[in-house]
């Protein structure tokens, strides 16, 4: 649990604080969770039924009564912002077809949300390759942990934006500055869960390699990755998280194709129903993100988590 | 017959941790074993007798004193000092049959060719009945089991010694007796030469050729030595009344209970 607090960033925005908390927790709670027990007792199917009701209608019923409340305050003639009502009308045309391309910047939600995914996919990518193999370096070596670890602790605490002046500076271009974003971004989490996890492999492994004569390429493979899985899963989960959140601040300032230049450019042109709807989609791309990433860290850790 | 009464030898070992200042764990421990011989190490909790299979192990290293099994010094830890760790340690992401395959392949990898280690790796489960639920994860079998496939692969390193670090510390009564008359039997086919530490006194007499008595730490010592002169192989109901059984169990209780009563620190 240390290891999810010590790697959330102290942000300023409220926002993205709140989010890697969430993040932690579900984290958290998810490893104390058991693999899901068989149902004893009752029909199959009416328990089933049940189950389904507890579980989608909670949240169906608080998003209708949101959607309500908001669609109340917002009819007034002279309300700043549309009612949901208009923003489905107003969408209509995005909703539909997210694939047309009528050139330039001018083109459905589908090839903005692919362009801004190719960023930070190929950044959040690099920041694992280098957070995970720094995180070993620290995590094994104390000198490496000594040496490194006040500069991590400084850098970490940089919000995302803020790198991004000097990166356009030394890249010249917007493409490699935006994914250069993302990598010091989600590489903090990744780096200091890593070198947590390398750190807490129980003594017993490390015994059972010695009597193995296990030399140092068998140990890393054999025991040290599998050993540290779960929290570099637990980095690379809040990492995934921090990525998204800073390529739509990112690519609101480079321009070009991407979900953040849309909101941006929707703000320009006062389409606030294109800013709404661009946010739902912003948001359920995170979750997804999110959850691609828990789910892969499941099926990779199996079996690591219980002794 | 020089190397096989002599196969282990420890020789004037001391153990402190901590530097000059630091707590005296094991003074001046000499104790030579025989091959395929079932030594135990019994003593208090605390008293140094862990450390003590940790510095044959090569896991630890003694301030002074010298280890030498089969003629050769330790310096380091090996397969030729297998150990079963008293918390069984499987590498819980591995099924039960790889656990045991990766020593395999780590030791017979140049010398036995895939099939050979495959059928190694399934005889020593079969050794243990552990063949059957070779594909289950760690986390799917018992506390006792776990412990099987433990020794399962320690007995797969054909160790010229092996150690036994309260192997049976973490079971239940009835698993633990299973469990000791499995270990007894496999000890007796394969003439293995074992080192156990235990704190229990039955299961001391019941396994062992010898019983090494420590005195209580720090700066533990050997007390004193119990040989146990029954005939293989033993059955733990038959013994409950033999005399000898009797005799040796008393000894130990005796020294355990009345000369080195664990005298508590606070």
């Amino acid at each position: 649990m240390s290891a999810t607090l010590r790697s959330v960033p102290r942000t300023q925005d409220a926002k993205v604080v709140t989010l890697n908390a969430s993040t932690a927790t579900a984290a958290a709670s998810e490893a104390r969770t058991q693999p899901p027990r068989p149902v004893v007792g009752g029909s199959g199917l009416k328990a089933a039924a049940r189950r389904c009701a507890l579980d989608v209608l909670p949240p169906l019923l608080a998003v209708g009564a949101i959607i309500g409340l908001w669609e109340v305050l917002c009819s007034a003639p002279d309300a700043s912002l549309p009612p949901p009502s208009r923003v489905v009308s107003e969408t209509w045309e995005l909703i539909v077809d997210p694939f047309y391309d009528r050139g330039g910047i001018d083109k459905g939600l589908f090839w903005h949300i692919y362009a801004s995914l190719k960023r930070v996919a190929l950044g959040y990518l690099l920041a694992s390759i280098a957070g995970i193999a720094l995180g070993v370096l620290v995590g094994s070596s104390k000198l490496a942990t000594r040496a490194l670890d006040p500069i991590f602790q400084v850098l970490r605490t940089i919000p995302p934006l803020a790198w991004l002046p000097l990166s356009l500076a030394a890249f010249r271009d917007g493409q490699p500055s935006a994914i250069f974003v993302i990598f010091i971004t989600a590489i903090w989490p990744i780096i200091i869960n890593t070198a947590v996890g390398i750190r807490n492999i129980p003594q017993d492994y490390q015994n059972v390699a010695k009597v193995l004569r296990l030399n140092r390429g068998e140990y890393f493979m054999a025991i040290m990755l599998p050993a540290a899985a779960p929290f570099i899963f637990t980095g690379l989960r809040i990492g995934v998280g921090l990525s998204w959140l800073a390529i739509v601040a990112g690519e609101m300032l480079i321009g070009g194709v991407g979900i953040g230049f849309f909101i941006w450019d929707s703000w320009n042109s006062s389409r606030i129903s294109d800013i709404i709807l661009a946010l739902v989609y912003v948001g359920v791309i995170g979750l997804l993100l999110d959850r691609a990433i828990a789910l892969l860290g499941r099926i990779v850790t199996r079996g690591t988590a219980s002794t | 017959m020089e190397g096989t009464d002599r196969y282990l030898q420890i020789e004037n070992v001391f153990k402190s941790f901590g530097g000059s200042a630091g707590t005296e764990v094991l003074r001046d421990v000499s104790l030579t074993v025989r091959k395929n011989e079932f030594v135990s190490i019994i003593g208090h909790s605390g008293c140094g007798k862990s450390t003590l299979l940790n510095i044959v192990a090569g896991l630890t290293s003694a301030t002074s004193g010298n280890v030498f099994v089969d003629n050769r010094q330790v310096v380091e830890p090996g397969p030729d000092r297998a150990v079963v760790f008293q918390n069984h340690s499987l590498l819980p992401w591995l099924s039960v049959y790889q656990n045991v395959r990766i020593a395999v392949d780590k030791i017979f990898g140049g010398m036995m060719s895939k099939d050979e280690r495959h059928d190694w790796t399934l005889r020593n489960l079969e050794l243990v009945s552990m063949a059957e639920a070779r594909n289950k994860k760690p986390a799917e079998i018992s506390g006792g089991m776990k412990q099987r496939v433990g020794i399962a692969r320690a007995l797969a390193m054909k160790p010229k010694i092996l150690l036994l670090d309260e192997p049976f510390g973490a079971l239940d009564a009835l698993t633990r007796a299973h469990l000791q008359d499995r270990v007894m039997q496999i000890s007796m086919e394969l003439g293995n030469t074992v080192m156990m530490i235990t704190h229990d006194v039955e299961e001391a007499v019941l396994l062992s050729d010898r019983i090494v008595m420590l005195t209580n730490g720090p700066a533990a010592t050997i007390g004193s030595i119990c040989e146990v002169p029954l005939e293989r192989p033993r059955h733990r109901l038959e013994l409950i009344s033999d005399p000898t059984y009797v005799g040796c169990r008393a000894a130990v209780l005796e020294f355990l209970h009345k000369r080195h009563r664990f005298v508590d620190a606070a």
